[in-house]
């Protein structure tokens, strides 16, 4: 399954991720044929068998609904870039 | 040009736990910004979601209340996006294996018929946090603190055909997840909020039109004007040649209008993926049966019991079965007045409901509790007041002057039932108008009310009405 520029360029975006426009096409060759290697599942027989979720063969544990953690934002805050009057400040968003 | 309007509803109901969905955090309302955000909800490197169980036994509540399908596995999936509301990149969310499948409610239409809206499905997510735009002039604000609250996010089927129905569909869903106890359904605190997807077709045909989603509805009201705005708009659209574009919008309430929301465009693509961090969620049979059995009485269920236990009409047991509170409270009169449900029935539904809007408070912080309207019912019964006095004892009881017995006494407004006391009144009164009791006796019997009046004037209306009437014919015909 070949990936085409446009589409390595929109995955990149759609993850953030800075290309550098010459580095565009080496990347969709290099997607296309991990692709076509994974393609190779396809030959495997999967009628009748669930999709697997987890590779551990094992169910998810619950926790009680009980409040365990105390208030620490000084502590997280002191790591962020920009705080103030308790909130994480980030560049202008505008709706 | 006859066109047909199909809508389907996301409701999105945060559910009523005491912490978040993957961690230990608090998820009480109003605390200070970002005082219940731990490093789980902020996504710090290193930390795992634990699922919360009490969020789980919530959907699977839910789920069983709409006869739905609860999956015996669920599997819990990344929705990826990019905002700072939303501190790992991703929502924990459920996309191909959701917790609860294949349900329905019914609702009641404007014309008495019911209608069944299937429920395609329901699944447990983490709410995001919350952007602060206008606090600083070169920053957005990000409080943490709603991050990780655990949602159920409630799918419709395209079942609905107005904005009533889906108006009226909400109101359903709002009543069922406040009688199972799972959401505290406040709308303004945005505990219950919903996405209307909204499309038109020429009547007839049987494709989908193009749909657009409109975002983040608060209110009933809000749902209605936001759905019949976007339908007009749609129609005018298509009437003109056009063609509708599928995209979010965001209603505006003040302008009461829809418009695109701008930046979320490119992000219809959210890579859906399972979570790695998370095991598929199992329930057995055992769990079903143990919440099955935590049921409450359903509002259907008690609409049904009401009108054949206390033989109401439809309307009156849909309005008293309305909130759990309501239904509970109305009960708890009948109780306090010895069964007379009808009489209870027009008191909760009268002046006890007419208060509660105009002091737009909630029916547990009434000042009039429901043993002290049986009370004040029971004097009505024995004819110690009148139905007109009770509703003056009633207003005091509300102002706060204590039960009806007190206010009763303290205000001497115990009825005249004294016959003799009854009979000098009015024979007082005949005497003082013997041209009203010419006119009467020559057979102008609707001057009765008049002398009612006047009797009820002078016992400044404690006459025992029956009383007074028996008393009033016989001696103006006599």
């Amino acid at each position: 399954m070949p990936l085409g520029s446009d589409e390595v360029k929109r995955i990149a975006h759609l993850a953030r991720l800075a290309l550098p426009p010459d580095t565009v096409d080496a990347y969709a060759r290099d997607l296309s044929s991990i692709l076509t290697f994974v393609e190779q599942l396809e030959a495997v027989d999967t009628q009748g068998i669930q999709p697997m979720a987890h590779p551990q063969e094992s169910k998810q544990r619950l926790r009680p609904d009980v409040v365990t953690e105390s208030d620490q934002s000084a502590r997280f805050q002191s790591l962020a870039p920009r705080a103030e009057m308790g909130l994480y400040l980030v560049p202008k968003v505008i709706e | 040009m006859e066109w047909e309007v199909v809508i389907g509803l996301e409701i999105h109901a945060q559910l009523a736990t005491r912490s978040k969905i993957f961690s230990g955090a608090s998820t009480a309302y109003g605390a200070e910004p970002n005082t219940q955000a731990c490093a789980v909800d902020l996504g710090l490197p290193g930390v795992l979601p634990v699922l919360n169980a009490e969020a789980v036994r919530m959907a699977v509540k839910f789920g069983l209340a709409i006869d739905a399908t609860v999956a015996s596995r669920s599997v819990f999936a990344r929705k990826n996006y990019f905002y700072p509301d939303l501190p790992k990149g991703y929502q924990i969310s459920q996309y191909e294996l959701p917790v609860v499948s294949q349900g329905a409610v019914e609702i009641e239409l404007d014309d008495g018929n019911v209608k069944t809206i299937g429920v395609t499905r329901a699944h447990l997510e983490e709410d995001a946090g919350k952007s602060v735009h206008d606090a600083f002039p070169d920053a957005t604000g990000i409080d943490l603190n709603r991050a990780g609250t655990p949602l159920l996010e409630i799918v419709s089927e395209p079942d609905m055909r107005s904005a009533r129905e889906a108006v009226a569909y909400m109101k359903k869903i709002h009543s069922l997840v406040r009688y199972l106890g799972i959401c505290d359904g406040n709308m303004q605190e945005g505990s219950f909020r919903c996405d209307a997807n909204v499309s038109v077709r020429r009547k007839g045909s049987h494709e989908f039109g193009v749909r657009t989603e409109t975002k983040n509805l608060n209110s009933f009201r809000f749902v209605e004007r936001a759905i019949n705005f976007e339908v007009e708009r749609q129609i005018d659209v298509l009437e003109s040649g056009g063609a509708v574009v599928q995209e979010t919008r965001l209603y505006d309430a003040a302008k009461d209008e829809t418009r695109p929301m701008r930046s979320k465009e490119e992000a219809n693509d959210y890579r859906y993926f399972p979570d790695p961090d998370l095991l598929p969620l199992e329930i057995d049979a055992a769990f079903l049966e143990a919440v099955q059995a935590e049921l409450p009485e359903l509002p259907d269920a008690k609409k049904r019991r009401f009108m054949g236990e206390y033989g109401l009409s439809a309307y009156d047991a849909g309005v008293l079965t309305a909130s759990r509170e309501m239904a509970d409270y109305y009960e708890a009169v009948i109780e306090a007045c010895n069964g007379e449900a009808k009489l209870a029935a027009n008191w909760v539904m009268g002046d006890f409901s007419a208060h509660l809007n105009k002091s737009a408070c909630e029916i547990g912080e009434a000042p009039v509790t429901a043993s002290m309207l049986g009370g004040l019912l029971i004097r009505i019964l024995d004819n110690t007041i009148s139905g007109k006095i009770a509703k003056e004892v009633f207003e005091a009881m509300w102002a706060g002057e204590g039960n009806a017995d007190a206010i009763i006494e303290a205000r001497g407004l115990k009825q005249i039932s004294d016959s003799g006391a009854l009979e000098a009144i009015i024979d007082d009164i005949i005497a003082s108008h013997p041209a009203q009791v010419e006119q009467y006796r020559a057979g102008k019997e609707k001057l009765i009310g008049f002398f009612v009046g006047q009797a009820m004037k002078a016992t400044q209306g404690k006459a025992n009405p029956q009383q007074l009437n028996a008393l009033l014919k016989r001696k103006l015909s006599g």
